[in-house]
């Protein structure tokens, strides 16, 4: 089992995937950050049986809106995790392991609506109240795996 | 007379933020213009007043798909300023870092953005539905250079084990040795990508273009060398303002790059294999020819081709510093500050990145200045677009626009290193 925070924590509401995924390993989840392109993640797919993915969603949902998705059960949406290098991301890597049948058993797939995609490293209050009760919920659904 | 518009408002498949806009009149276009709408960077302003020492580090930052060929480049101008020149065996392993870099950047670009253009495939995702065999063989060979630049630099994406002077400490013997079975495994897989790639319906066109690069007189210029174009042009890295000029035109946000004399000129793939062939070595020219390409192409939609020529060529580089590598006992030189002032240039997987700093006394920054290639290659994008119009008139619009949005990924533009990214607009008025 892997948590992974996707994003770049340089770019503000983008970093709130790192966010959540260093508040879990602090508090002694197996979680990990990924920033760069989306076929890294591909690599993480292979080693793990469950995975979690965090990363920032660009929906014109209100921001702080959580989603939460079942990558394993349904195809992922297109244009919600498009803020990435390349326009290879979240759901292209997911995508494309499940054509190559890579696609670990169970990957959960959790998006926090961002406001402020600008240069900076903090989050905007209300995408980090979201960051923090997800970390909860996250620690609670999550505890009886590990 | 009828007017056509094709407009693109966020190119897929590119780095960053741009657009297109075409607009025509009949049979006359009246307008191309490719806008980078990526926020402006400041990057060079912000350097100002930095520690020297930091700048390879903060340049870095510019991209997540490039960041070696901002360190080498900032690392090399200001060895330059102050005065120093850095050992053979670290240069050695530079350039094994800068092969990881090609190699993962070219396969990403090449096998998992481009191809889709040819296989009329949507995107990456079509392709590894059609031919899974070619994602995952595609997927390997990416992560063979991750590999290499997690080894040498300590993680896959911006590497903290660089610095001005070298490297903070020699990459580990067994795991570069480690690194060989891939290596080898790879350089015969990037033949057979580049072969299948080459059986693709390549549209026909050909320009004269200006290949700007740099040449080594040993080896296939990676991240040294001096500035040669097909056209007689020869200078030193410290010459670059002497000869080329940035504008900045108001519907972009990335400077566009000229020769001195206003001309466009091609940076990148095309330009490096048209002036350095000679020095590939015999399986990569076999490659080449299986391929059916000359000593020169160009053909821009076989830049794709030209792209895993490189990566095999990079694999059989990074496999011989891998075979005699015997790690430094002094992994870097001292850099003490001094005022100078240095250029620096590499060969980034998108073309030619110039570098130059101006350092006081104490080693700050006082001035620094970078030339990317996606703002050099920018005009020449914006010819090749009015070339393919004009060629493909008799196109319906949704046609057309796939055609313009492929001849912009002839570039591989790193839209964010431009900026200092797209959308397509044509219109038929």
């Amino acid at each position: 089992m892997l948590i992974v925070g996707i994003g770049n924590a340089f770019r503000s509401d983008d970093g709130v995937g790192p966010f959540v995924a260093e508040g879990l390993a602090a508090k002694g989840f197996s979680a990990t950050v990924h920033a760069g392109d989306g076929t890294g993640l591909m690599d993480l797919f292979d080693k793990h049986d469950r995975i979690v993915l965090v990363d920032a969603t660009r929906s014109n949902a209100e921001p702080g809106t959580l989603i939460a998705l079942d990558a394993a059960a349904a195809k992922l949406p297109a244009d919600l995790f498009h803020y990435s290098t390349h326009r290879f991301g979240l759901a292209e890597a997911v995508e494309t392991a499940r054509a190559l049948g890579t696609l670990p058993q169970s990957v959960l797939v959790y998006g926090i609506e961002g406001e402020d995609f600008g240069a900076g490293t903090a989050l905007s209050p209300v995408v980090e109240s979201a960051a923090v009760a997800l970390i909860s919920q996250l620690v609670e659904s999550l505890g009886d795996v590990f | 007379m009828s007017e056509r518009i094709l407009q693109v408002d966020a190119l897929a498949r590119v780095e960053g933020e741009g657009a297109l806009y075409v607009r025509l009149k009949g049979d006359e276009i009246e307008k191309v213009e490719f806008r980078i709408f990526e926020p402006p960077r400041f990057f060079e302003a912000f350097l100002q007043g930095r520690d020297a020492h930091e700048t390879p580090d903060i340049t870095s930052r510019i991209c997540g798909i490039c960041p070696i060929a901002y360190i080498m480049g900032a690392s090399q101008a200001v060895e330059q300023a102050l005065g120093v020149s850095v050992t053979p065996e670290i240069h050695e392993l530079r350039r094994l870092i800068y092969c990881g870099e090609w190699i993962q950047s070219h396969v990403l670009h090449a096998a998992m953005l481009h191809a889709p253009d040819f296989l009329n495939l949507h995107d990456a995702i079509k392709i590894a539905e059609v031919n899974p065999e070619l994602v995952k063989t595609a997927l390997r060979l990416k992560k063979i250079g991750n590999s290499l630049m997690e080894v040498v630099g300590g993680r896959a994406v911006h590497p903290v084990n660089t610095r001005v002077g070298g490297f903070y400490s020699a990459p580990d013997k067994a795991k570069v040795k480690a690194l060989l079975p891939e290596l080898e495994w790879g350089i015969a897989a990037a033949r057979d990508v580049a072969v299948a790639f080459s059986k693709f319906d390549f549209p026909d066109d050909e320009y004269d273009y200006t290949f700007v690069s740099l040449k080594h007189p040993e080896t296939y210029a990676i991240a040294e060398g001096r500035l040669v174009s097909n056209r007689g042009l020869d200078i030193g890295v410290p010459e670059f303002n002497d000869h080329f000029f940035e504008e900045h035109v108001a519907r972009s946000n990335a400077l566009h790059g000229h020769m001195k004399d206003g001309s466009a000129y091609l940076v990148g793939p095309l330009a490096r294999y048209a002036n350095n062939y000679a020095q590939l070595t015999d399986a990569v020219k076999e490659t080449a020819a299986l391929c059916g390409l000359g000593e020169v192409v160009r053909n821009p939609f076989k830049s794709i081709l030209v792209r895993m020529i490189e990566v095999q060529y990079a694999l059989e580089e990074a496999a011989r510093i891998v075979r005699v590598y015997e790690p430094p006992k002094q992994p870097f030189i001292d850099t003490p500050p001094r005022a100078g002032e240095g250029h620096g240039c590499t060969e980034a997987p998108r073309g030619i990145c110039y570098h130059t700093y101006k350092l006081d006394a104490e080693g700050l920054v006082t001035h620094a200045q970078i030339v990317p290639p996606t703002s050099q290659n920018q005009p020449q994008i914006e010819a090749d677009l009015t070339r393919v119009v004009a060629a493909n008139m008799d196109m319906a619009d949704a046609d057309l626009q796939w055609r313009c949005e492929q001849t912009i990924r002839n570039y591989d533009p790193c839209i964010s290193c431009a900026t200092h990214f797209l959308k397509l607009t044509v219109e038929r008025v």
